[in-house]
C-alpha cells in the first residue's frame, strides 16, 4: 500500500520534470539539456522574490514562471535558433548553457541548507494506514490539473494546435501559415515554465541545491527516452514506470540505486528500442 | 547612380598548389612550405616542459597532455566515424581504475600498467559500448553521456573498487621529466598517427561509414565491426590518458567519470577546430591553462569556459585551427559582381 502510494507520488513527481523536456523536444526537435537549470533558476527566483523582496508566496511564484519562461525564450531565441537542425551541436550549446548556469549559481555561494520553499499546505492526511503529507496530495492535485489543461489546450487552442502541427510535420505546418520559429520560441518558453512549476512543486519537499538541476535533467532524460522522444503520453507512461522501478528499488535494495534504475532505463531502453515505448521516430533515422 | 557590388573570393596560394604534388617540390622554400607547420608543433611541444617556469606549470603541461589524447579520440570518433561520444570520462575511469589495481593490488610498475590498461581498458569499453553502436546521431551522444554517470553511480552503491573515496597509494612516474615526456611523446604519437590512419583505406571506410552508411553496407562491408574498431582505437586513446592521469595524480577516483573529462575534450575541439585533429591539441593547450589561471575562481571558471563553447559553436563553428590553415593555404580578395 505503501509502495503504491508513494509509487504514484513519485511517478507524478517524475510526470512533472519530464513533460517540459518533452515539450520542447516535440515541437522544436532541440533536446533542451538546459532543462536541470531552469529548474533550479526557477526555485532560486521564486526564493529570492519570497525571501528578498517579501512577496506573496502565490505572487512570487507566478512572477517566477513567468521570468523562467521569458529566459527559456531568449535562450532559445538567441542561441539556439542559430544551431537548430544540427543535432550534436543543439545537445553541446544548451548543455554549455544550463552547466554555465548551475555553476554560476554553484559560484556565487548558492549551496547548502539555507535555501528552502515553505510547503503549501502543512500538515499530513493519512490514507489507508498510511501517513502522507498534504503537500504531497497538493503535488498529486495540480500535476493532474497541469496534465489535463495541457491536453485541452493542445487540441482546442489556436496556439495548442500549432504546436502539435509543428510537432508532426514542420513543413506541412509552415505551409499553412504556422511560423515554426515563433511556435518553436513558445515551446520552449511553455517547458522553462513547466521546469520551473516542476520545481515549485518539487522544492519544498528539499533544499534548493544546484545538484538538483542534474538530477532532474538525467531523470527528465530517462522519462523521455523510455517514453519515447517527442511523445508526450509516452512521457506520463514511462514516467510511471520509472517511478514504480525507482520505489521499488528504493525499497528493496537501498537508496543508493535509485539513479541507477534511471541510467540503466535510458541505455536499456535506447539499445533495444531506440524510438522508447510510444515513439513515432522512423526505425532508420536512429539506428542502421 | 550604380551601386557596386563586391565580394570576397578566395584562391589558393601558388605555393599550396606546387606543393600539392610531391613531385613539384624543388626548392627549399617549398619544403619548408610544407614541413614548417609540422615542425613547429614537434619541436614546440618537445621543448615545451623546458621553459615551463616551475614544477605547477610543468604538471599543467602533463594535464594538458591528457586532455588532448581525449580530444584527439573525441575528435576522431566524432569527424571520421560519425560516433559522437559524449562520454570521454568513462574511457578516462576505465583505464584510470584499471590501472590503479594493477598497481596497487598487483605491484605492477608503471611500464607494465599503463600499456596493459590500455589494451584492456580499451576492450573493456569497446565490449560495454558493443550494443549502442548501432545507434546514429543523437541517441548515441546520450547513451553515452550516461555511461560515465551509471559508472560512477554503481561504484557508489556497490562501495567497490574504494567506494567514494577511490584507490589512493597509486606509484608515480620514476621522475617529472619522465612523466611529462612520455606523455607530450603519446600525444605526438597519437595525433601523426591518427592523421595517418584516417587517410588509409580503414580511414576511407570510416569516414564512409560517417557520411552515408547504408552505401557502406550495401558494399558488403559490417558497419558495426569498423565501429568497433574504432571504437577501440578512440577508447585505447581514453584508457591510455586516464592510466597516465591516475599515475600522475598517484589516486584513482570517481571523480575521474566526472564531467569535466567529457566537456573540456569537447569544448577543446569545438574551439581548435573540429576535424582536423591538430585542432582539439591546440584548444586543450588554449583553454586548460586558463582554466588553470582561473583556478583561483572556483566553479566560475565551468561558467567561463561553457559560455566561450556557446560563442564559439554559434559564431564560430569551424574553430581557430581550420580558420589557420585557412590562411595559410589560401589568400582573399575583394572581386567586383
Amino acid at each position: 500500500m505503501a509502495i503504491l502510494i508513494y509509487g504514484i507520488i513519485n511517478s507524478i513527481a517524475l510526470a512533472i520534470m519530464a513533460l517540459g523536456f518533452a515539450l520542447v523536444y516535440g515541437v522544436s526537435r532541440v533536446p533542451n539539456f538546459a532543462h536541470g537549470a531552469l529548474y533550479v533558476v526557477c526555485g532560486f527566483v521564486t526564493w529570492s522574490l519570497l525571501r528578498g523582496l517579501n512577496l506573496n508566496y502565490l505572487v512570487s511564484i507566478i512572477l517566477a514562471m513567468i521570468i523562467t519562461g521569458v529566459i527559456g525564450a531568449l535562450i532559445y531565441q538567441f542561441v539556439l535558433i542559430r544551431v537548430r537542425g544540427m543535432a550534436i551541436s543543439e545537445i553541446i550549446a544548451s548543455y554549455a548553457i544550463g552547466l554555465a548556469i548551475l555553476e554560476g549559481f554553484r559560484w556565487w555561494g548558492f549551496k547548502g541548507m539555507t535555501y528552502t520553499l515553505p510547503v503549501f499546505v502543512e500538515g499530513s492526511i493519512n490514507i489507508g494506514d498510511i501517513p502522507v503529507d498534504l503537500h504531497r496530495v497538493v503535488i498529486v492535485g495540480i500535476c493532474a490539473a497541469v496534465v489535463a489543461s495541457l491536453w485541452l489546450f493542445t487540441h482546442y487552442t489556436r496556439i495548442g494546435l500549432a504546436l502539435r502541427g509543428m510537432a508532426q510535420d514542420e513543413r506541412a505546418a509552415l505551409m499553412l501559415g504556422i511560423d515554426s520559429d515563433f511556435m518553436a520560441v513558445v515551446a520552449m518558453a511553455f517547458g522553462s515554465m513547466l521546469a520551473g512549476l516542476a520545481a515549485i512543486l518539487l522544492l519544498p519537499l528539499g533544499n534548493i541545491v544546484v545538484e538538483a538541476g542534474y538530477n532532474v535533467l538525467i531523470l527528465a532524460i530517462a522519462v523521455c527516452i523510455v517514453g519515447g522522444l517527442g511523445s508526450w503520453m509516452g512521457a506520463v507512461i514511462a514516467a510511471f514506470i520509472i517511478g514504480f522501478a525507482q520505489i521499488l528499488t528504493v525499497v528493496y535494495w537501498g537508496a543508493h540505486y535509485q539513479m541507477v534504475v534511471a541510467l540503466l532505463a535510458i541505455i536499456f531502453t535506447l539499445i533495444l528500442k531506440p524510438s522508447g515505448l510510444f515513439g513515432r521516430q522512423k526505425e532508420l533515422e536512429e539506428r542502421v | 547612380m550604380n551601386i557596386e557590388e563586391r565580394r570576397k573570393e578566395r584562391v589558393d596560394r601558388g605555393i599550396k598548389v606546387r606543393t600539392d604534388g610531391i613531385y613539384a617540390i624543388m626548392s627549399l622554400r617549398e619544403l619548408s612550405y610544407l614541413t614548417m607547420p609540422r615542425l613547429v608543433l614537434i619541436v614546440g611541444l618537445l621543448i615545451l616542459p623546458l621553459v615551463m617556469p616551475g614544477m605547477y606549470w610543468q604538471r599543467v603541461i602533463s594535464i594538458v597532455c591528457i586532455y588532448s589524447l581525449l580530444a584527439i579520440s573525441f575528435d576522431f570518433l566524432a569527424h571520421f566515424v560519425g560516433l559522437v561520444c559524449l562520454g570521454g570520462a568513462f574511457f578516462i575511469g576505465i583505464g584510470g581504475y584499471i590501472a590503479a589495481i594493477l598497481n596497487t593490488s598487483f605491484g605492477f610498475p608503471p611500464i607494465f600498467t599503463i600499456p596493459i590498461s590500455t589494451l584492456l581498458g580499451a576492450a573493456i569499453c569497446t565490449v560495454l559500448l558493443l550494443p549502442c553502436l548501432p545507434l546514429r546521431g543523437v541517441y548515441f551522444a546520450i547513451v553515452s553521456l550516461m555511461y560515465p554517470l551509471l559508472m560512477a553511480r554503481i561504484i557508489e552503491a556497490l562501495n567497490i573498487l574504494g567506494g567514494t573515496d577511490g584507490i589512493v597509494g597509486v606509484d608515480s612516474f620514476a621522475n617529472r621529466w619522465i612523466e611529462q615526456y612520455f606523455v607530450l611523446l603519446m600525444v605526438l604519437l597519437s595525433l601523426f598517427g591518427m592523421r595517418r590512419l584516417v587517410n588509409l583505406d580503414i580511414g576511407l571506410v570510416f569516414r564512409a561509414v560517417k557520411d552515408n552508411d547504408q552505401a557502406v553496407r550495401a558494399s558488403g562491408i559490417s558497419i558495426t565491426f569498423y565501429k568497433a574498431i574504432a571504437v577501440f582505437i578512440a577508447s585505447a586513446m581514453g584508457c591510455l590518458s586516464g592510466a597516465c592521469l591516475v599515475h600522475i595524480y598517484m589516486w584513482s577516483g570517481i571523480s575521474q567519470f566526472a564531467l569535466d573529462f567529457s566537456i573540456i575534450p569537447i569544448a577543446a575541439t569545438v574551439i581548435g577546430g573540429a576535424g582536423t585533429l591538430v585542432g582539439p591539441v591546440l584548444g586543450c593547450f588554449i583553454l586548460v591553462p586558463i582554466s588553470e589561471l582561473l583556478r583561483d575562481f572556483g566553479t566560475l571558471r565551468i561558467v567561463f569556459y561553457s559560455l566561450i563553447l556557446v560563442a564559439f559553436i554559434v559564431f564560430r563553428s569551424e574553430g581557430v585551427m581550420v580558420y589557420g590553415q585557412r590562411k595559410y593555404h589560401q589568400f582573399e580578395r575583394w572581386v567586383k559582381i
